[in-house]
C-alpha cells in the first residue's frame, strides 16, 4: 500500500488555497508516489478552524485546508484514492456529488454500508471515474457542508472536450453564516420566519391598497392569512455572506483573461440554502453542460440554479475591460460577486440589486383547482422576457397548458392580469419564477436543456413513483410523502427497471431534489434527448417529472438538498434491489 | 396538595415542579427526524415595568419548551411583583405538549400558583397554536385541587409596521365556573386584559418595547375587589424587553 506523503501544514495549505483560489487551479498535490498514471492519491484532512471572509473571521470546517476545499482535477478512467482523515471531534463524511460510484464509496453515512468517519480515523475512498464533467464534493454529516466542507471536482473526458476553451475556471457559489448551523435550525424550529426580513408590512399594505384598491389588498392579505402562509418566504435563512470560491463580495475573487479568449466557467451551487440568479452583465453565456452532463449549447444572459446543480458555460469577452460575475439569491438578501478581468486589480460596476419577488397563489398550487397536471413537463425557471408582468390577484389563467405538451418557457408568475404593472416606473416581480429578467434578455429555462447525445434507454417507464414534497412551514417540518426520514417508507425498484419519478411539490418553497448514485432524465419536453441531472429543482406548487434507469444497485439517499430541510427530515432511501441471481 | 406543599418554601416548590420537565417528556416517544434530536426555546414575551396609578410593578410572561416536532415539555410562567413589595401574582405551568394539527398543540399538565394565596395546584388542559389570520392563541382550562373550574383565553397578533418595528395587540380573558371568595374570584367572566405594545427588534431575539396595558375586573370579581377597596380597573404604561434564547 502506498502511504500518502502529501502532508503539508495547514498554514501552507491556506496559502496554497489562496493562490489556487486566485488562479482557479489545483491545491492538492497528487502523491509523488503515484507513478501509475491511472491512479491518483490524495490526502484530505478535515479540520475545524477559522476563516476570513471580507475581513471578518468566523468558524469553519475545512477540507484539505481551505474553503472551498481544493479543486479535484481528475480524468475520466482514472482510479482515485482519497485518504480522508477526521480531525474534528465529531463524525464526518465526504460525499462525491454526482459521481457514478459504488455505494460504499458514495460517502453518505447510514447508506450503502458506509459508516461516518469517526474522530481521529482515516477512511480510504477508492473509485474509478466513469464519467467526465463538473461535479463537487461535500460533507454528508450534520451541517458541516454549511460550515465550509465543499469543493469542486473537474473531470476531463477521456476523449475530446465538447468545447474548446483557452481558460478554465471553477466558480463555486456558497452561502456563509457566522452562526452555528444548529442554532440556525433551532431558531427556525422556534420561529419559521426568524430570518425573514422581507415580510409584508403595514407600509406594504398601504402601498398595495393605493395601487390595487383597499379591498383587493385586504382580500389578498386575508387569503394568505387564512392559509397561515407567508408569500414572502423565499429563503428560510438570511444573514449569509455569499461567496465565490470562498471569497466575499469585497474580497472579489478575480479570474484573468486576454480579450478574445474563450473562457470556460464551471458554476457550482455549493450553498446550503440559496438559489441564485447568475449573470455577467455585458457578457452572454453559452450553457453547454448541466450537472456535469453535456447539453446542446444554449445562449443565455442569466440562469437560476438550485443547491447542488452545476452549469458549465463559455464566455467570450472581446473587450479589454473587466466584467462582474454577479449572483443574487432569490430573496435578494445580498449578492455574490467576482470579476473577470484582463489584469489584476480591475473591477466592473456592481449591478443594482433586483427587486425581491413575492409568491403567488399559483406557487401554492392554489390556482390549479384540482386539475390533473401529472404530465406537466415544463419548468418555469426564469420568466418570460417582456415587461407585461404585473401583480395582484391571479385569475387562474395558467391552466391552458396543463396536460402533457411541452411547455417551453411557461411561467405562471408572468401571466399578466391587468394590475398595475409599473407604477412609479418599477415593475414588481410576482411569482417564484420571476427573476426580474429585463425585456429582451434570455434566462435559462429547464425546457432549454437538451442532452448532447440521445438517451441510451428509450423504454417507457414501467413504474411511476409519486414523491410528494411535503412540510409544515410554520413548524419548520419538512419531509417526503408526509413522513420524515426515519419514519419514511423507502422507495424500492428492481435493478434495470425504467422508472418515472413524479415530484409533486405541495409546499410553498422550491426544493432541489437530489438522488445519489444515478442520473435522472428530466422530462422537460425533450423526447430522446432529455437532460441528465443529479438535482431537479421543483418549484413551489408545481409538478416535475424525471425518468431513470435503475442500473446502480444500492441503497441511495434521495433528499432535498437544502440542508436545513434535509436535516429536518426531507430525505428517504431509494433502494435499487440487486440483480437477482 | 396544600398540606403536601405547605412545608416547603416557594423555591423548593419550583424545584420540585421543574423536576416534572423530564418526566413529562417521557409521556411520548421521541419521533423527530433524527432520533434524540431535541430543540429548546425560551421566550419572555413580556418582561416589563408597569407604571400604574398606584403601585408600580414588575411583570413577566414567559414560555419555554424542550422537545421535538411532535412532543414537547412546555413551561409557562407569569407574574407580578410590586416594586416595593412581595410577589403579588406568580404562576408556573408545566405541560406536556403534543402536536395535533399543522398549527395546534394540545397540552396537559399542572399549574401551581405561588401567589395569590391561599396556594392552589391545578390540572391544566390547553390548546395552543396559530389560528387563521396569524393570531397566536392559547385556550386553557384549569381544575384546582379543590375542584374549582376556571379558564383563560389569550390571543396576540403581530402587526409589522416595518420589518423591525412591530405593534402587538394582546387580549386575555379569565373565567371561572364558581366563586372563590378568598382568592377574589367570582363566577363568570373575571377580568379582561388588553395590551398594546410597540417593540423594536434590534435582533429577532431582543426587542425593547413600550406600550399600555388595561385591565378590568368584571361581575362578581369586580364586586369582591370593591369590597376589598381595590380598583376594578387599571391602566398602566409599560416599558420592557421581549427576549428569547
Amino acid at each position: 500500500m502506498n502511504k500518502p506523503i502529501t502532508v503539508f501544514s495547514r498554514r501552507d495549505a491556506l496559502k496554497l488555497a489562496g493562490a489556487a483560489g486566485f488562479a482557479g487551479t489545483v491545491a492538492v498535490y497528487p502523491s509523488r508516489r503515484s507513478f501509475a498514471s491511472s491512479t491518483k492519491e490524495y490526502t484530505l484532512n478535515v479540520d475545524a478552524d477559522r476563516i476570513a471572509v471580507d475581513g471578518v473571521s468566523s468558524n469553519a470546517i475545512l477540507m484539505g485546508g481551505s474553503v472551498p476545499a481544493p479543486t479535484m482535477r481528475w480524468r475520466e478512467g482514472d482510479e482515485v484514492v482519497v485518504y480522508a482523515t477526521n480531525r474534528l471531534d465529531a463524525p464526518t463524511s465526504i460525499h462525491w456529488h454526482g459521481l457514478l460510484i459504488e455505494g460504499v464509496m458514495d460517502g453518505a453515512p447510514g447508506f450503502n454500508g458506509y459508516v461516518a468517519i469517526q474522530p481521529g480515523e482515516t477512511y480510504t475512498y477508492r473509485f474509478k471515474l466513469r464519467q467526465a464533467g463538473t461535479y463537487w464534493y461535500h460533507s454528508h454529516s450534520a451541517m458541516q457542508e454549511q460550515q465550509g466542507m465543499y469543493g469542486a471536482i473537474v473531470i476531463e473526458p477521456s476523449g475530446r472536450e465538447p468545447v474548446r476553451a483557452d481558460r478554465d475556471y471553477v466558480v463555486v457559489l456558497s452561502d456563509h453564516t457566522q452562526e452555528d448551523p444548529m442554532r440556525v435550525l433551532s431558531n427556525l424550529k422556534a420561529d419559521a420566519g426568524y430570518y425573514n426580513y422581507g415580510k409584508r408590512t403595514l407600509i406594504d399594505f398601504f402601498r398595495d391598497a393605493n395601487r390595487d384598491g383597499f379591498n383587493t389588498a385586504l382580500k389578498d392579505r386575508m387569503e394568505w392569512g387564512d392559509m397561515r402562509m407567508d408569500p414572502t418566504d423565499l429563503a428560510d435563512v438570511t444573514g449569509y455572506t455569499f461567496l465565490i470560491n470562498g471569497r466575499g463580495p469585497k474580497d472579489n475573487w478575480t479570474a484573468l483573461f486576454n480579450p478574445g479568449e474563450r473562457i470556460r466557467l464551471r458554476f457550482i451551487n455549493a450553498s446550503a440554502m440559496s438559489f441564485f440568479d447568475v449573470r455577467i452583465p455585458g457578457l452572454p453565456m453559452t450553457v453547454f453542460s448541466a450537472d456535469g452532463q453535456n447539453v446542446q449549447p444554449v445562449r443565455v444572459d442569466e440562469f437560476r440554479f438550485g443547491v447542488g446543480e452545476t452549469y458549465d458555460v463559455i464566455v467570450l469577452p472581446r473587450d479589454d475591460k473587466a466584467f462582474t460575475i454577479f449572483a443574487e439569491p432569490i430573496d435578494r438578501s445580498g449578492h455574490a460577486r467576482a470579476t473577470l478581468a484582463p489584469r489584476e486589480g480591475m473591477e466592473a460596476a456592481i449591478p443594482e440589486p433586483r427587486p425581491r419577488t413575492i409568491l403567488s397563489m399559483a406557487d401554492m398550487g392554489m390556482a390549479h383547482g384540482g386539475m390533473d397536471h401529472g404530465s406537466m413537463t415544463g419548468m418555469n425557471h426564469g420568466p418570460m422576457a417582456g415587461g407585461a408582468m404585473s401583480s395582484g390577484a391571479m385569475g387562474g389563467m395558467d391552466h391552458s397548458k396543463m396536460g402533457g405538451a411541452p411547455m417551453a418557457g411557461m411561467d405562471h408568475g408572468a401571466m399578466g392580469h391587468g394590475g398595475a404593472a409599473a407604477e412609479g416606473g418599477e415593475r414588481r416581480p410576482f411569482g417564484w419564477a420571476d427573476a426580474s429578467t429585463p425585456p429582451g434578455m434570455k434566462a435559462l429555462d429547464y425546457a432549454d436543456l437538451k442532452a448532447s447525445t440521445p438517451n441510451s434507454d428509450d423504454r417507457e417507464p414501467t413504474q411511476e413513483i409519486e414523491v410528494r414534497l411535503t412540510g409544515i412551514m410554520e413548524r419548520y417540518m419538512w419531509n417526503l410523502n408526509g413522513r420524515p426520514f426515519g419514519k419514511d417508507e423507502p422507495i424500492r425498484v428492481a435493478y434495470g427497471d425504467r422508472v418515472r419519478l413524479k415530484f409533486v411539490n405541495t409546499t410553498m418553497m422550491a426544493h432541489p431534489m437530489h438522488l445519489h448514485g444515478m442520473f435522472v432524465e428530466l422530462e422537460n419536453g425533450q423526447t430522446d434527448r432529455k437532460p441528465r441531472k443529479h438535482v431537479v429543482v421543483v418549484p413551489p406548487g408545481k409538478t416535475v417529472s424525471a425518468v431513470l434507469t435503475a442500473n446502480e444497485p444500492g441503497d441511495w439517499p434521495f433528499h432535498c438538498h437544502l440542508i436545513y430541510h434535509m436535516e429536518a427530515g426531507m430525505m428517504t432511501r431509494f433502494i435499487v434491489e440487486p440483480k437477482s441471481a | 396538595m396544600k398540606s403536601m406543599f405547605g412545608r416547603y418554601n416557594p423555591r423548593q416548590k419550583l424545584a420540585f415542579l421543574a423536576g416534572f420537565m423530564p418526566a413529562l417528556f417521557l409521556f411520548g416517544p421521541a419521533q423527530s427526524a433524527e432520533p434524540g434530536q431535541l430543540f429548546t426555546f425560551f421566550q419572555a414575551e413580556q418582561f416589563e415595568y408597569r407604571a400604574n396609578d398606584g403601585q408600580d410593578s414588575l411583570n413577566w410572561d414567559a414560555q419555554g419548551w424542550i422537545g421535538n416536532d411532535d412532543h414537547k415539555a412546555w413551561l409557562k410562567t407569569e407574574g407580578e411583583k410590586p416594586t416595593d413589595g412581595q410577589l403579588e401574582k406568580g404562576e408556573i405551568q408545566l405541560l406536556y405538549s403534543r402536536r395535533i394539527s399543522d398549527f395546534f398543540d394540545a397540552q396537559a399538565g399542572v399549574r401551581y400558583d405561588i401567589e395569590p394565596g391561599p396556594e392552589r395546584g391545578f390540572g391544566v388542559f390547553a390548546l395552543q397554536g396559530l389560528a387563521p389570520y396569524w393570531f397566536e392563541v392559547d385556550a386553557s382550562a384549569f381544575v384546582s385541587n379543590k375542584g374549582e373550574l376556571s379558564a383563560r383565553f389569550e390571543a396576540e397578533y403581530d402587526l409589522l409596521i416595518t420589518q423591525k418595528l412591530i405593534l402587538q395587540p394582546t387580549a386575555e380573558v379569565n373565567l371561572a365556573a364558581q366563586s372563590v371568595r378568598e382568592r377574589g374570584i367570582g363566577s363568570g367572566i373575571n377580568d379582561v386584559e388588553l395590551g398594546l405594545r410597540l417593540r423594536y427588534e434590534i435582533e429577532r431575539s431582543f426587542a425593547p418595547y413600550i406600550g399600555i396595558s388595561w385591565e378590568r375586573k368584571i361581575g362578581e370579581t369586580a364586586d369582591f375587589a370593591r369590597d376589598e377597596g381595590e380598583d376594578i380597573d387599571n391602566l398602566s404604561f409599560v416599558t420592557g424587553i421581549r427576549f428569547s434564547f
